[in-house]
C-alpha cells in the first residue's frame, strides 16, 4: 500500500517536474527540475528492476545533469533567456499542451495496462506522461538545450516502461550510455562554436 | 583470436588511441590500413575453422558473452565484413585526399566498430541501440569544435533518438504477435511502432527533411559517410527483423506499405533533386531516392532480397566515397556548393568534375557503371509486380538523371577563353581515378561480386533461401 502511494507520488513529482522544465525558461531551474525528476524515475524504476539497476539509471541521470549545468554555466548569453512573445512558443501555450499530455495519459493508462497486465498504473502513467512531455518539448523548441531536455525526458518516460518488459544489465548498460552521450553531446553542441579556431587540425 | 574483439574491440580502440594521441596525417593512413587489413582477415580466415600456418594453428572463435548477452560474428558475417571493411578502408585512405579534418578517421574507426556490434549482438533486437550510439558519434563529425550547429544536425539527432525506442518497443511487440497472430490490436500497434522506428532510421518522407539541410551545413565527405553507413546497418537490420518474424515476411498488406514509402522516396527524391541549385543537395537527395530503391527492395515479394540489396548496398557505398571526395575538393576551391559558385569549374577542376558526373550518373543506373547491374535486376522484379511502381521508379530515376544534366551544363558552362587546367593534387587524382575506375569495373564487370553475394543469403535463416 506505501508502496503504491510513494509510486504514485512519484508520478505526481514527474508531472510537475516535466510541466516545469516545459515551461521555465531559465536552465538552473530546468536541470533542477531534471534532477529531480531522475529521482521519480528512480523509483518507478524499482518496481521492475533491482535497486542496483534502477539506481544506475539514478547516477546516469544526475551526470547527466551535472554535465549539462557545467556547460551551461560557462555560457554567458543562456543567462538572459527571455520569454518568447510568439504565443505559439510561449509559456501559457505549453501549459495548456501539458495539460492535453496529462489528459491523455489519463485517458491511456488503464488500457495500456488492459493490453499489456502487469506494468502497473504509476509506472505507465509515469512513462506516458514522460514521453508525452519530451515529445511536445522537441515540438515546441529548437534550442539545442531545450532539444536535449526534451530528448533525456522522452528517454526516461521510455526507459520506466522498458524497465518493465526487457531486465537484461547490457540494456540497462547501453540506455546509461545513450543517456550519457545525450548529455554530453549536448553539452558539445552547446559550446560549438563559441570558441575560436585554435589549432591547425580545425583549419 | 576472437571475432568480436578483432572487427569490434579493436578498431573501437584503434579509433580511441588515435583521437587521443595522433595528429597530422597519420590517422588517415592508420585507419586505412588497419580497416584493409581487418577487410582482407576476414576474407582470408573463415570464422570458426582452424587453420595451420607452418607448425601454428590459428582459430577466430565466433562469439564473445558481454554483460550476460553474446555478441557473434559466424561464418556467415564474412562476406559482409569484407564489404564493410573494405570500403570503410577507401573512406579513410580518402580522408587525406579530401582535407577532411583528422578526427573523420578516429571517430569513423568508432562508429564502424559500433556498427559491426549492431549485427553482432544477440539478441539482434539490441542493435537499435547501438545504431543510436552510432548516431550520436556522428555529431561531432558533422559539426567541428569552431562551427555553430545548424538544424540539419538537431533534427538528425532527434530523429534518431526518436527511432531507437519505437524499434526496441516493437521488437518486444512482434514476439507477442508471433504467439498469437490473430490479436489484430497488437499486430496493428506493433506494426505501425515499428514502421515509425525504420521511418525516422531511414529517414523516410517527409522524415528527411535534415538530409539536405546537413549537406549545406556540413562537410560534404563527412556528410556522404554518414549516409553511406547509417543507411546500410540500417537496411542489415531491417532485414534481420524480417527474416526472424515470419509474419513480416508474409504480410501482403505490410509489403505493399512498405514498397509504397520506397517508391515514395525514390519518385520524390529525384524530382527533387532535379529542381535544386545546390550541388550539395543533390547528392543528398540522391541519397534519399537510393535509399528508397533499398526500402522498395525490402517490400518486394521476392525470394531475392537479399541478394539485390547487397548488389545494391555495395556500389552505393563506392558512388558515395566518389561523389563526396569530389564535393570536398570542389568545395575546398569555391567554397559553396551553389550552382552559382561551381559554374565553368570543368575547366579547372576536369578530374574531379568528371568523377563527380559519373557517380552521379551511376547512381542513376547508368549502363556500364556500377549502378546498373542493381538497377537491371530491381526493373525485373519490379516489372513481375506492378508497372505503376516501375513507372515511378523510373520517374525517379529520370529526376536524378536530370539532376546530373543539370550539374555538367553548370560544371562546363565557361568563359571561352578559360584555359584548361588540372589543380588536383596527385593523391586526389589517384584517389577519384581508383573510385572511378571500380565505378566502370563494377558495371562492366558485375560478376566478380559474385563470390561474395552468393554467400550473404546465408546471413538470414529464412530470407533469400
Amino acid at each position: 500500500m506505501i508502496v503504491d502511494v510513494i509510486s504514485w507520488a512519484a508520478v505526481g513529482l514527474i508531472l510537475v517536474t516535466s510541466t516545469t522544465i516545459l515551461i521555465n525558461r531559465a536552465w538552473r531551474v530546468s536541470l533542477g527540475a531534471l534532477a529531480v525528476q531522475y529521482i521519480a524515475v528512480f523509483w518507478l524504476v524499482t518496481r521492475h528492476l533491482p535497486f542496483v539497476m534502477s539506481s544506475a539509471k539514478l547516477i546516469t541521470g544526475w551526470m547527466v545533469v551535472a554535465v549539462l549545468g557545467m556547460t551551461c554555466m560557462g555560457l554567458t548569453d543562456l543567462e538572459y533567456d527571455e520569454e518568447d512573445l510568439f504565443w505559439l512558443r510561449g509559456q501559457w501555450f505549453r501549459a495548456i499542451l501539458m495539460g492535453i499530455v496529462a489528459l491523455i495519459t489519463v485517458g491511456s493508462t488503464l488500457r495500456v495496462e488492459a493490453s499489456i497486465p502487469g506494468l502497473g498504473l504509476p509506472v505507465i502513467a509515469g512513462g506516458m506522461l514522460l514521453i508525452g512531455a519530451g515529445v511536445v518539448h522537441l515540438g515546441v523548441t529548437s534550442d539545442l538545450l531545450r532539444v536535449a531536455l526534451g530528448l533525456l525526458t522522452m528517454l526516461a518516460g521510455f526507459e520506466i516502461l522498458y524497465a518493465a518488459v526487457e531486465s537484461s544489465i547490457l540494456v540497462t548498460g547501453f540506455l546509461a550510455i545513450v543517456n550519457l552521450s545525450l548529455g554530453i553531446i549536448g553539452s558539445y553542441l552547446l559550446t560549438a562554436g563559441t570558441s575560436p579556431l585554435e589549432t591547425e587540425e580545425e583549419l | 583470436m576472437n571475432a568480436p574483439i578483432l572487427w569490434i574491440v579493436i578498431p573501437f580502440m584503434i579509433g580511441i588511441l588515435t583521437l587521443l594521441f595522433i595528429r597530422e596525417r597519420l590517422p588517415a593512413l592508420i585507419g586505412g590500413v588497419a580497416t584493409g587489413i581487418l577487410a582482407l582477415i576476414a576474407l582470408a580466415f573463415p570464422i570458426d575453422t582452424a587453420l595451420l600456418l607452418g607448425s601454428i594453428s590459428i582459430k577466430i572463435s565466433p562469439s564473445i558473452q558481454f554483460f550476460g548477452r553474446s555478441f557473434e560474428l559466424n561464418t556467415a558475417d564474412s562476406p559482409l565484413l569484407v564489404i564493410i571493411y573494405g570500403l570503410s578502408a577507401l573512406w579513410f585512405l580518402g580522408t587525406e585526399a579530401s582535407g577532411t579534418a583528422n578526427r573523420f578517421v578516429s571517430l569513423g574507426l568508432m562508429i564502424v566498430a559500433l556498427l559491426t556490434a549492431s549485427i553482432a549482438v544477440e539478441p539482434f533486437l539490441f542493435a537499435a541501440l547501438l545504431l543510436e550510439m552510432a548516431a550520436m558519434l556522428v555529431i561531432p563529425l558533422l559539426v567541428p569544435p569552431y562551427q555553430k550547429p545548424g538544424r540539419g544536425v538537431v533534427r538528425f539527432l532527434i530523429y534518431q533518438t526518436l527511432a531507437m525506442p519505437f524499434i526496441l518497443f516493437s521488437g518486444w511487440m512482434l514476439a507477442g504477435v508471433e504467439a498469437s497472430p490473430g490479436d489484430l490490436g497488437t499486430t496493428t500497434l506493433a506494426s505501425t511502432m515499428l514502421g515509425l522506428g525504420f521511418a525516422f532510421l531511414l529517414a523516410v518522407f517527409p522524415l528527411y527533411n535534415w538530409i539536405p539541410m546537413l549537406m549545406e551545413e556540413a562537410s560534404p565527405y563527412e556528410t556522404g559517410f554518414l549516409l553511406w553507413v547509417l543507411p546500410t546497418f540500417t537496411v542489415i537490420f531491417a532485414l534481420g527483423f524480417m527474416d526472424h518474424y515470419a509474419w513480416l515476411r508474409t504480410s501482403a498488406k505490410l509489403s505493399n506499405a512498405i514498397q509504397f514509402a520506397g517508391v515514395f522516396m525514390v519518385a520524390s527524391g529525384g524530382i527533387f533533386a532535379a529542381l535544386q541549385r545546390h550541388i550539395g543537395r543533390i547528392l543528398g537527395y540522391a541519397a534519399i531516392a537510393e535509399t528508397g530503391l533499398l526500402i522498395l527492395i525490402i517490400g518486394l515479394r521476392s525470394s531475392e532480397i537479399v541478394t539485390i540489396t547487397f548488389l545494391t548496398l555495395i556500389p552505393r557505398g563506392l558512388e558515395l566515397i566518389v561523389w563526396a571526395l569530389a564535393l570536398s575538393i570542389i568545395k575546398r576551391q569555391a567554397y559553396s556548393l551553389r550552382f552559382t559558385a561551381v559554374r565553368g569549374l570543368a575547366r579547372s577542376y576536369p578530374v574531379a568534375v568528371a568523377a563527380l558526373i559519373l557517380a552521379h550518373l551511376s547512381m542513376t543506373g547508368f549502363p556500364m557503371l556500377a549502378g546498373f547491374p542493381a538497377r537491371l535486376a530491381i526493373w525485373q522484379e519490379l516489372a513481375n509486380q506492378s508497372l505503376v511502381t516501375s513507372f515511378w521508379v523510373f520517374f525517379g530515376m529520370l529526376g536524378l538523371l536530370a539532376a546530373a544534366i543539370r550539374t555538367l551544363a553548370v560544371f562546363v558552362m565557361a568563359d571561352d577563353d578559360k584555359k584548361w587546367s588540372v589543380n588536383e593534387s596527385w593523391m586526389q587524382i589517384t584517389m577519384l581515378g581508383l573510385g572511378v575506375t571500380g565505378l566502370f569495373i563494377l558495371g562492366l564487370f558485375p560478376q566478380i561480386l559474385q563470390p561474395f553475394l552468393a554467400n550473404l543469403p546465408s546471413l538470414f535463416d529464412h530470407l533469400g533461401q
